[in-house]
């Protein structure tokens, strides 16, 4: 048993084809119609065979709800991992994203958090190096 | 709700300290630096719960910012303290922490 694919539920998934490419820089790995919708992954650029991020269209009436909750929390939906959370930070502001936390030292790991405009909230994680 | 029960938690105390780190943070935010950073696992509902008692005594306010709720610091009921017992200039002004009360 392997994790090939995860995914996040997404409003608009040409809109966040936009979002997690333009922007956040991941590669279109699939983008296959299948009717109303489409069946769209992305990858890491530094991983092109790695974990398929699937942009799922959030299209049960549960969905809205249960994001809206996490959302008010500030919770993450998922994350992702980053080299340099700080570096992350200031490209992506530079690119219009709103971050609902800067970049914070929690000891062992560098997190911040971010919209994705699709209905999400995304953490982006740096491991920090341990002395 | 009076300052003197919202203050005499150690959790509300150190929520109060992260929020002067930094204005404005939601409940993720604050139970992530209450776990990592202060060792205080409490569960989000326990979180949130103490965070109601700190608005109800007005040390928080909150504020929607997009679509989340986010939490400020208000400092301002706590000056009743200094008002009421006065620091003279001439007594022995070093400052204890919570770890020096605790231990």
């Amino acid at each position: 048993m392997r994790i090939n694919h995860t995914s996040v539920p997404v409003d608009d998934q040409q809109k966040a084809l936009r979002f997690y490419t333009e922007t956040l820089g991941f590669r279109v790995k699939h983008n296959i119609p299948l009717g109303e919708h489409a069946w769209i992954t992305v990858v890491s650029e530094e991983a092109p065979e790695g974990t398929e991020l699937v942009l799922e269209p959030a299209e049960h009436p549960a969905i809205g709800p249960f994001r809206k909750a996490l959302v008010e929390d500030g919770i993450p939906y998922t994350a992702f991992t980053v080299d340099d959370a700080a570096a992350e930070h200031e490209r992506l502001v530079a690119k219009g994203v709103r971050f609902v936390q800067p970049p914070t030292d929690l000891g062992t790991v560098i997190t911040a958090v971010f919209d994705d405009t699709c209905g999400n909230l995304i953490q982006i994680m740096e491991e920090k190096a341990q002395p | 709700m009076d300052i003197y029960r919202a203050i005499a938690d150690r959790t509300r105390r150190a929520i109060l300290d992260e929020l002067v780190d930094r204005s404005g943070q939601s409940l993720f935010e604050i139970c992530g630096r209450l776990i990592m950073k202060h060792g205080i696992g409490s569960s989000r509902q326990a979180i949130s719960q103490h965070l109601d008692v700190l608005e109800a005594a007005g040390l928080i306010r909150t504020r929607r910012e997009g679509r989340s709720k986010l939490h400020w610091f208000v400092g301002a009921p706590l000056k009743e303290i200094g008002e009421r017992w006065p620091v003279s200039t001439d007594e022995d002004t070093s400052h204890s922490t919570d770890e020096d009360i605790e231990k």
